[in-house]
């Protein structure tokens, strides 16, 4: 039996591309950031990604909750208006 | 777990805590309408990585501890998770405790943001005694239900409460019940920041000074009560943080000092008989 058109597909996006959402956008400075990871577990979104100096946000998705700057122990997360 | 671009508010708790389901091996969704619902997407797209069933409130553990069992004769490995807001369990409590006392092999998630979210912020039993919500516009009358405790006392196989303050703990308590069998249950303090009345940049802060000030408690239970390592210290009361630090949220702008002296000793209460369990 065909299953397909009763089955949801997992997908990103499934409320659209949630950046347009955001008011203030996170922006990281790679100077402080000592990448402990903190932004990355506690980013509701799940958007934030270790990068090669600090960590990397997909803008795509964030919502600009602003949690990462709250978790953020090295200050390293500013949050600018859009 | 959980897929970007999903409905869920800025600052959600619950996509942080639905993220931590990582680290359950092969989860299967069980949701009641709620917030919940919503973050998980409208058919045909879905934000979670996991199948997930969507059912009518009382229904919700007959569902899970069915899907448990069909997967089992089936030979299909599978960790069914009955995830509800406090709503879901205020309305399917008696399928809730049917379950528990069954020991059904399933983990239930409560993520409790101590009202009726996804409505507009009807009180719930979880709802703190003075919160302000759109059915308690002067702030609830009645004292709030410790749930987690009653499924203590089911003598359930694992039972735990957690908050998205803690994110650490919470993934450590997810993946125990999730290398466990029979009846897990874990309790998940989640604040909400338009139900609470708070910025949503707010959440982990909110939820960590619940914890601080001795509002919500951290412990576990496997046939043992114990603190958790995380909060265990706030069981002295000169080791918490004034209850007025946590209380500043929307909700609670209209206490006078006589209702927080109140809070404050119902709370010493709560931890007075907690530990009557341990």
């Amino acid at each position: 039996m065909d299953l397909s058109p009763i089955l949801s597909e997992a997908t990103v996006a499934s409320a659209g591309e949630t950046g347009s959402w955001r008011n203030y956008r996170p922006l990281v400075s790679s100077e402080l950031c000592s990448k402990c990871g903190n932004c990355i577990v506690y980013c509701p979104e799940g958007v934030i990604f270790e990068g090669v100096d600090s960590v990397e946000i997909d803008y795509r998705f964030c919502k600009g909750c602003g949690v990462c700057r709250e978790v953020c122990g090295q200050k390293a997360i500013e949050m600018v208006p859009e | 777990m959980i897929l970007p671009g999903n409905a869920s508010c800025q600052g959600c708790p619950i996509s942080m805590a639905m993220r931590c389901l990582d680290v359950i091996k092969n989860p299967v969704l069980v949701i009641p309408a709620g917030c919940s619902t919503v973050i998980a997407g409208l058919h045909p797209k879905s934000a979670m990585k996991a199948p997930v069933v969507h059912v009518p409130f009382p229904s919700t553990l007959a569902v899970a501890c069915g899907l448990s069992e069909a997967y089992k004769k089936l030979g299909v490995e599978a960790n069914v998770v009955a995830w509800m807001g406090d709503g879901a369990a205020d309305i399917g409590f008696a399928g809730l405790s049917a379950s528990a006392a069954r020991r059904d092999d399933v983990i239930t998630v409560v993520v409790d943001n101590e009202a009726y979210m996804n409505t507009g912020t009807q009180a719930s039993l979880s709802t703190f005694w003075k919160a302000k919500t759109t059915t308690s516009p002067a702030g609830k009358t009645e004292e709030r239900r410790n749930l987690s405790l009653i499924m203590l006392t089911h003598k359930a196989d694992y039972v735990a409460t957690a908050s998205v303050g803690y994110i650490r703990d919470l993934r450590k308590k997810l993946r125990k019940a999730g290398e466990m069998a029979g009846f897990r249950f874990i309790h998940i303090h989640a604040p909400c920041p338009p139900g609470w009345r708070f910025p949503s940049e707010k959440t982990v802060e909110v939820a960590r000074k619940a914890v601080m000030s001795g509002a919500w408690i951290l412990w576990e239970y496997d046939g043992k009560l114990r603190l958790s390592k995380a909060g265990e210290k706030y069981a002295l009361k000169e080791n918490r943080i004034p209850l007025a630090e946590y209380l500043k949220q929307g909700r609670f702008l209209h206490l006078s000092e006589r209702d927080i002296r109140e809070i404050e000793r119902k709370i010493d209460e709560d931890w007075e008989f907690l530990l009557r369990f341990s």
